[in-house]
């Protein structure tokens, strides 16, 4: 039996579904992002976690114990909340102190796990600074030693990184992945940010209306998204018409070329457009050798972004972007010429609606 | 448990509250023997004394109001505008009206301005009339200025400023027409309450010996069964107006912002 | 050469704009009250002494400010303790938030509803022969009298007081316990607390400062309250503000610097409560920021 485990999990609040039939496994160690957009009941299934919201329906265990009905306070969870949520009244060795003096243990067991705890985040000669000397992102690092001084069973991060400068956010991020690995902590980790998402989690639930749409590793959700939601809400995506020729070996026709489609065979008939999507590193300019065909197009638009330099060009009649590689010795093409494309029928990405 | 508490709390505090409003008015109307009736209220509002003690005080709470507003609002906005860092010595001057007691500065008041001082005001009634206005002013200052402040830190005052500049407009104009509407709603807030202070105030009208309304109430008091209490029925009743002014005041001025 | 020119034209003019303010501040605020806080160090010729600070140590005038300062304390705590639990209930209880905006809108009437008014309700209603006295005893035979009670009294003045302190507490700490953030309460309860140790050691330590100050405002408030002392107990009762006021009246204490040392020591008394109110609130604002 996993770690911690949801069960047909459901919220309403008055006539509302936050939540539908939501059921997860985790594994210990486990590292699960909840994405999707706001609204979208992923800070819910989370509370509901925690303990903060009853749910309508379904059961949480953790460790093989049922706590569904167990309140906050009794389930040895850690958690980090959005803004910091220090208390300001206390200094920070305090802040990190609290989960163990409210559980009564003895002093010098409490000072010697807020020394371990401080030197884990990097700040151990701020103890006895208060919560508002600190810059947002050493809040936020006071928080997770505060989630962590206790040794929870269970790691759960609410949109830790939302309110914090880009720069920080990424290093934090980085040490917070480096810590739960160290310690092999289970978490839950709840972010609208799919690029934050994939960059740290072990799996990835996409959420959507209170359903999971998606549940899998970074990998398989951005290569092989399930839904058009899935598939638009963790990257960009060029969708096209394709006429089906041969559904048996999924052999379809754009623009003339005939390519092969994955998953075959196709669930349409011969002479039935389908609607595929690529991602814009799929498109590659000039011509590859082992790509299936090979397409002109016009550019539109040109962004230098660094080492990339995504273009917007007219496609067989849809409009797409193509992202290429920065290369010191040849400048980008300009805007209104004509490239030479090359995509292979493997690379496409058949969409449920 | 929690909740008991609380309700607890809240019962205690309205019946406490409720109780002596609910004394004032019954006892108000039992002036004619057996029934309830409203002759106390007559009698208040016949008394030649009430309407010229009570004219009194709406008058110089209409003056103190229009003083008010002339001293307040270029002050707080010259504050800000030109010299911020006035801003922490001109506000602990509005809130020492708090930390000193009415009485004591009407005691100064009369020391300093007796009929042998250099600046005799109370040798007159009209020269105290106007030493009790900025008495009064002095009592409003702390409400009138928050009031002001407040309303011009919802405005661009620094932009506004340059703008009716750069369109030829001088100081005067500047302040009645650009600034003065923008912050109507902070300055008739601060003039409610500026009204509802002044009309009952009673020290330092008794000290300075003016037929006001908070005087003349306390005469009555001593003196009278039921009149008192229509008194302190109608004393409510305006102080509740002023309140609710005030609210709507705030409430329209909000509004106004949203829709702009 | 430019730049002197500019400063002599602007910078008398830029005084000019808080010159009435300034002008009226110190001749209708300031200059009185040292007027009184320097006669209180002289003597009627106008030398320095300290004859008259050390005169208010006479049985009367010790005893007027006793009363006072208990008057005082007793009517800033008990608002503070029954507002804080009003006001609690309101905002944290969860219990009942429908009458939040009735209470506040009543919080601002009441306090502003001083003086003369309230002690003639607080009279028409549990007086000698308010409607409740007279009931009480009427109907259940209860004479309030005998139990102690009697409004004309320091004791009957603190219970009047508390109509407006009640008030003030409620409109000063409300926006307090709405500062304290839902996530508080929640981190301390994932970190395994109980509800009365989340108050224990995160709410009310929070809220500490905010419920001092404030308390040490509603001292100051009854403290200088004059009318409704008057209206209640006429000039019987002896507590500062009245003693001055007759001294003012009438000199009765039969030196005119006596008087101003009188009156000095209210502004000493209410300068330090005030004091007080001003640090402990910079003191929770440095936390909340």
């Amino acid at each position: 039996m996993s770690f911690l485990t949801l069960t047909h999990l459901e919220k309403t609040f008055g006539q509302n579904r936050v939540v539908k039939d939501f059921t997860l496994d985790i594994e210990k160690g486990e590292f699960i992002s909840l994405l999707g957009p706001s609204g979208c009941g992923k800070t819910t299934v989370l509370r509901m976690v925690a303990g903060f919201e009853q749910p309508t329906a379904g059961d949480i265990t953790i460790d093989g114990k049922d706590v569904t009905g167990l309140a906050a306070n009794s389930r040895n969870i850690g958690m980090m909340f959005q803004a910091y949520a220090l208390f300001p009244n206390m200094t920070v060795a305090d802040n990190v102190a609290f989960g163990l003096k409210v559980k009564g243990a003895p002093r010098a067991e409490r000072e010697a796990r807020v020394a371990e705890m401080l030197a884990l985040i990097g700040l151990s000669d701020l103890g006895g600074r208060y919560p508002f000397q600190l810059s947002g992102g050493q809040q936020q690092r006071v928080a997770l030693a505060r989630a962590l001084a206790p040794r929870p069973s269970v790691l759960l991060l609410d949109e830790p990184l939302s309110a914090l400068d880009a720069k920080v956010r990424v290093s934090l991020r980085n040490q917070i992945r480096q810590i739960q690995q160290d310690l092999g902590i289970t978490t839950i980790f709840v972010t609208h940010d799919q690029e934050e998402a994939m960059s740290i989690s072990d799996r990835i639930v996409v959420m959507n209306g209170g359903v999971a749409e998606q549940v899998g590793a970074p990998f398989e959700i951005y290569n092989r998204p399930r839904t058009k939601f899935v598939a638009n809400f963790v990257g960009t995506l060029n969708t096209f018409e394709v006429e089906v020729a041969d559904p048996a070996s999924g052999r379809v026709t754009l623009a003339g070329q005939s390519l092969t489609l994955p998953d075959a065979p196709l669930a349409a008939r011969a002479g039935e457009t389908l609607s595929v999507a690529l991602r814009p590193e799929a498109l590659r300019l000039g011509r590859q050798p082992d790509a299936e065909s090979l397409l002109t197009a016009q550019v539109t638009d040109v962004h230098f972004m660094g080492s990339v330099i995504r273009l917007k060009a007219d496609l067989a009649g849809a409009a797409v972007s193509l992202d290429t590689f920065n290369r010191p010795d040849t400048p980008p093409p300009v805007v209104g010429s004509a490239v030479e494309v090359s995509l292979s029928g493997r690379d496409f990405i058949l969409l449920k609606a | 448990m929690t909740r008991l508490f609380a309700w607890g709390a809240l019962l205690t505090g309205i019946v406490f509250f409720l109780l002596p409003l609910y004394g004032m008015t019954e006892f108000s109307l039992r002036m004619r023997r057996g029934v309830y009736s409203l002759d106390a209220y007559r009698a208040v509002l016949v008394d030649p004394q009430f309407q010229a003690t009570f004219g009194y005080s709406v008058v110089m709470a209409l003056f103190t109001i229009a003083f008010g507003i002339l001293l307040v609002v270029p002050t707080a906005y010259w504050v800000r505008l030109k010299m911020p860092e006035l801003r922490p010595v001109v506000e602990f001057i509005t809130l020492l009206p708090l930390v000193i007691p009415a009485i004591v500065i009407v005691f100064g008041y009369i020391r300093l301005y007796n009929t042998s001082s250099w600046l005799p005001l109370t040798g007159s009634a009209m020269g105290t009339n106007i030493l009790l206005m900025f008495g009064y002013a002095t009592l409003a200052l702390p409400y009138m200025y928050r009031a002001v402040d407040t309303g011009l830190r919802t405005i661009d005052v620094g932009t506004l400023t340059e703008a009716a500049q750069s369109l030829g407009a001088g100081w005067g104009t500047i302040l009645s027409r650009i600034i003065l509407p923008n912050v109507l709603g902070a300055v008739l807030s601060g003039a409610f309450l500026t009204f509802a202070i002044v009309i009952g105030e009673f020290t330092m009208a008794a000290l300075l010996n003016r037929p006001a309304f908070g005087p003349y109430m306390q005469i009555l008091g001593a003196n009278r069964a039921y009149e008192p209490s229509a008194l302190a029925v109608i004393a409510f009743a305006i102080t509740w107006a002023c309140m609710g002014l005030i609210q709507l005041v705030t409430r329209f001025s909000k509004h106004e912002r949203a829709k702009a | 050469m430019a730049k002197p020119v500019t400063l002599s034209q602007h910078l008398p003019l830029r005084w000019l704009g808080v010159l009435p303010f300034f002008a009226f501040a110190v001749l209708f605020l300031i200059l009185p009250t040292l007027y009184i806080v320097i006669g209180a160090f002289r003597t009627p010729q106008g030398d320095f002494t300290l004859d008259n600070i050390i005169g208010l140590n006479t049985p009367t005038i010790r005893n007027a400010y006793w009363i006072s300062v208990k008057i005082s304390f007793w009517s800033a705590l008990l608002g503070c303790v029954i507002g804080f639990a009003m006001a609690a209930a309101i905002t944290v209880g969860n219990t009942a938030k429908g009458l939040r905006n009735p209470l506040m809108t009543f919080s601002g009437v009441a306090s502003n509803f001083a003086g003369v008014p309230l002690a003639f309700a607080f009279i028409a209603t549990v007086g000698p022969a308010g409607i409740i006295t007279l009931y009480l005893r009427t109907e259940f035979g209860i004479n309030l009298r005998a139990y102690g009670w009697n409004l004309l009294s320091a004791w009957g003045l603190t219970v009047t007081y508390l109509f407006f302190q009640i008030p003030l507490m409620i409109l000063i700490i409300t926006p307090a316990l709405d500062g304290l953030k839902r996530e508080w309460r929640e981190a301390a309860a994932i970190l395994g607390a109980t509800g009365p140790q989340y108050w224990r050691m995160v709410g009310f330590p929070i809220l500490l400062p905010s419920i001092l100050g404030t308390m040490a405002l509603l001292f100051a408030n009854a403290f200088g309250a004059v009318a409704t002392a008057i209206a209640l107990t006429g000039p019987s009762l002896n507590i500062a503000p009245i003693l001055l006021f007759a001294q003012i009246r009438g000199d009765v204490l039969g030196s005119p610097n006596l008087g101003y040392a009188l009156a000095f020591g209210m502004i000493v008394i209410t300068g330090l409560a005030n004091a007080l109110y001003i640090w402990l609130r910079a003191r929770s604002e440095r936390w909340l920021k």
